[in-house]
């Protein structure tokens, strides 16, 4: 532990040596709608970067010229309405071209109609359930037994061992690539938020009720999330794992989970 | 501060506000704090158990950044951890920034609008007096079976309802500090309205106590609606109602529009005096009359307004039909005009003026340009698809804590700084006063800009143990915290050093030649101001 506090240390000062390490944006996700996110946050980021340069231009401009040591006197301007006016206006210009693109998104974001497949998930104090409507396969989704050991405190394992450490679970969702997939989310207990960020989905698991959210993966892997609300002591400790598989792949994966589900039916 | 007490009577400063009839001075020992009815006392009681309270969460806030300086679980088993980041936020917006507003309030608004005291007095006395009461009920929770809550400061259902025996106690602590702000609020209202020298009208009062009152109104309209959330959830555990549990009929998500009904406003609530406090600062140290007074309280009371309509801007993810997630993004965005609007005009009065850079004004600088970066984070996450990435995770954490800590926080220093030598008689160390202002500045940016990185890259927060490809901007952050929590010790070695007098004599303006009445006051400002109405005149607050 303390070997590893030291290369943390150390690695503030060999900056950016290992590229996953340093992530620093919004991943580009593997859904259209996630690349559309992304670019909408990056729009509207750089946005905010020609207002700053703007605003803090001028102030910065402001703070080298008109400085009492370079002997200036005061200016006694106290008041201009068509700065006022100038400096509302612009504002209202810019928000309204942000305004346009985001509810574009927003409304594609909230159009769940005709899913190919939907899945029932559960949050649970603290793990997910996974339940494929339809098709008789459904299971529990817990942290992997590596992190569960090592996340102990003073387990005495160095996280740094232990793969996708907090990110693995005993059992992925497992979904197929190009389907639009509807996730029906609720929650046995207390809240929790089903968040996979480069699906770009994050929805409240609230029990009592239904929500609806969807994906539509473009790309097969394997993708990591986590729950983001806050539902108790073991709260960062119920991660999601997504595995996105070709179609075929898909097919053969269900037909042999209901399989299993039938023998372990009739075995009893 | 005891030093205000030998100028008392203003002997052989007669300037027409006080002429030493009848009046006493301050009571001996602690009959003068308990019992206390004057302004400039309560005042100081209020700062000093701020900064107390500021100091209990901040060792908190240390206790989550060692736990997350790099993976694992070290120092504090998950449930502890959770109790901290609930008690953390407890004690610093209720406990902290709220209550150093209102002991600048308190000190201020009088002086500034030439009132003798408060309008309330013994009114006043009980608003501060609950508080020690409320935050040792809430921190007697760390003791008792079960912990202190860990649901977080929203308390959202049904989580809250899993709170041991602390539960009760967190409810009612609540109900109490709601109390002793909606007494405050009433107070500063009262003042402000009935109390101001005959010739102040209301568009020439000072921008600080402009803020203060809207705050003052926000605070009336929101803090009742907290309370009855917060008994709603009390309900719910003792009584057998089921206004927030599904299976009886309720909603969880109800409790989240009322208690953010009640969020959003405080939010203005801890920032707008804030903006007061700069608005006064900038304009003495760039020697210019603030620019666009009236547009400053327009575009105030335009921030307050809107507050009340972005709520369910804070739970994007619950599920909303999309017509309400498009006027709450609407609505969001639209605060950014008046926000701008401000932000403009500060830059406007720094514009061609004499600039000098002590430390008051340094901290109002530096909140220009962090609380701005702030603004930006904001603006972001009004966005909606873009928010739903965002939300519960650490580029949330990043945006409220640049508004709150170079925000707020840096807006309370920056007053502290700015009249400490009026409370006090005596000028603080400029040259310390600038370490602390360097030290803090540099810190809470390696604190909480690497946040930003932390969320965009996908840590939720509230999670006591991370990923190991977060570590790095952890391990910075939690740096940057220790750093900033060392330098703050700095602070109260300054204040406590000006309180005792080793400064060098302030003279009565201060500063040079700064703008409002409580500068025509002696320094120390004798325990009796302005029991004459002062003309407004030259040391009006604009001209």
């Amino acid at each position: 532990m303390i070997r590893r506090t030291c290369l943390g240390a150390a690695g503030l000062l060999a900056a950016a040596s290992a590229s996953a390490d340093w992530a620093i944006n919004m991943p580009r996700g593997v859904t259209e709608l996630s690349a559309e996110t992304h670019d909408l946050h990056m729009q509207v980021f750089y946005w905010c970067c020609a207002i700053a340069v703007v605003v803090f231009g001028a102030m910065i401009w402001s703070l080298i010229r008109h400085r009492k040591s370079r002997g200036v006197e005061p200016a006694k301007f106290s008041h201009s309405m068509t700065a006022e006016v100038i400096w509302t206006v612009i504002p209202i210009i810019i928000l309204l071209l942000m305004a346009v693109p985001a509810a574009e998104t927003l409304i594609k974001l909230e159009d769940s109609r005709k899913p190919d497949l939907t899945v029932i998930v559960t949050g649970y104090q603290w793990k997910w359930h996974y339940a494929y409507q339809g098709e008789d396969v459904a299971f529990y989704s817990t942290l992997a037994r590596a992190s569960a050991d090592a996340r102990r405190k003073n387990s005495g394992i160095d996280p740094f061992t232990v793969d996708n450490y907090l990110l693995d679970v005993d059992r992925p969702l497992v979904v197929p690539k190009g389907a639009k997939v509807r996730i029906l989310l609720t929650s046995n207990d207390v809240l929790h938020a089903w968040w996979v960020p480069d699906l770009a989905i994050k929805k409240d698991a609230i029990p009592g009720f239904f929500n609806e959210t969807f994906f539509r993966a473009i790309e097969t892997g394997v993708f990591r999330g986590q729950c983001a609300e806050l539902c108790g002591m073991d709260h960062g400790y119920m991660p999601i794992v997504v595995e996105v598989v070709e179609p075929e792949a898909f097919v053969a994966w269900l037909a042999s989970e209901k399989d299993a589900a039938a023998k372990l039916a009739s075995a009893n | 501060m005891v030093s205000a007490v030998t100028d008392a009577h203003g002997h052989g400063k007669d300037r027409g506000q006080d002429h030493g009839h009848d009046h006493h001075g301050p009571a001996k020992g602690w009959r003068r704090w308990l019992y206390a009815t004057n302004h400039k006392d309560i005042g100081t009681m209020y700062l000093v158990f701020s900064g107390l309270m500021f100091f209990i969460g901040g060792t908190m806030a240390l206790v989550i950044r060692s736990e997350l300086f790099t993976p694992g679980l070290q120092f504090v088993a998950p449930n502890v951890f959770n109790q901290m980041t609930t008690m953390h936020a407890l004690i610093m917006v209720f406990g902290a920034v709220m209550p150093a507003f209102v002991g600048l309030a308190n000190w201020m608004i009088p002086m500034m609008i030439g009132a003798p005291d408060m309008a309330l007095p013994r009114m006043n006395n009980w608003s501060f007096w609950i508080l020690p009461a409320a935050f040792s009920i809430l921190m007697s929770t760390l003791f008792m079976p079960g912990g202190a809550p860990a649901g977080g400061w929203t308390m959202y259902p049904p989580l809250v309802l899993q709170t041991g025996d602390a539960f009760p106690f967190l409810i009612f602590s609540v109900h109490l500090m709601g109390l002793s702000s909606i007494m405050g609020a009433i107070n500063v209202i009262v003042t402000i309205i009935n109390m101001r020298t005959p010739e102040m009208s209301l568009l020439k009062m000072p921008m600080f106590v402009w803020t203060w009152l809207i705050t003052a109104y926000l605070l009336i309209a929101v803090m009742p609606v907290l309370a009855g959330a917060v008994t709603m959830l009390l309900t719910d555990q003792f009584f057998g109602t089921s206004f927030f549990l599904a299976a009886g009929g309720g909603d969880p998500v109800m409790f989240q529009h009322i208690f953010w009904f009640f969020g959003h406003p405080e939010v203005y609530i801890m920032i707008l005096p804030a903006f007061g406090v700069v608005s006064e600062i900038i304009p003495t140290f760039a020697r210019k009359p603030l620019f666009g007074h009236d547009s400053m309280v327009y575009a105030a009371s335009s921030i307050a307004f809107l507050s009340f309509i972005v709520w369910a801007h804070h739970m994007f993810t619950v599920g909303m039909p999309l017509t309400g997630q498009l006027f709450f993004m609407f609505a969001t965005m639209l605060i950014a005009v008046p926000t701008g609007v401000k932000v403009f005009n500060w830059t406007a009065t720094m514009w061609k003026g004499a600039m000098t850079f002590e430390t008051p004004m340094l901290f109002s600088l530096a909140f220009l340009f962090l609380f701005t970066i702030g603004g930006f984070s904001g603006l972001m996450l009004a966005v909606v698809s873009s928010d739903i990435q965002y939300h519960d995770s650490y580029f949330v954490v990043a945006h409220f804590h640049y508004v709150l800590v170079p925000g707020s926080i840096f807006g309370i220093m920056a007053a502290v700084y700015y009249w400490l030598p009026k409370w006090t008689g005596h000028m603080y160390n400029e040259k310390l006063g600038q370490v602390h202002f360097w030290l803090s500045t540099i810190f809470v940016n390696v604190t909480f800009f690497p946040m930003h990185f932390l969320g965009l890259a996908g840590m939720p927060r509230r999670i006591p143990d991370y990923s190991t490809q977060f570590t790095d901007f952890n391990s910075i952050a939690s740096i940057g915290a220790i750093g900033f929590g060392i330098s703050q010790l700095l602070f109260v070695y300054i204040v406590v050093q000006c309180v005792r007098k080793r400064g060098s004599r302030a003279s009565d303006t201060v500063w040079e030649n700064p703008k409002g009445l409580e500068w025509t006051v002696p320094s120390p400002a004798p325990y009796h101001t302005f029991t004459q109405p002062p003309h407004v005149g030259a040391g009006a607050a604009f001209s």
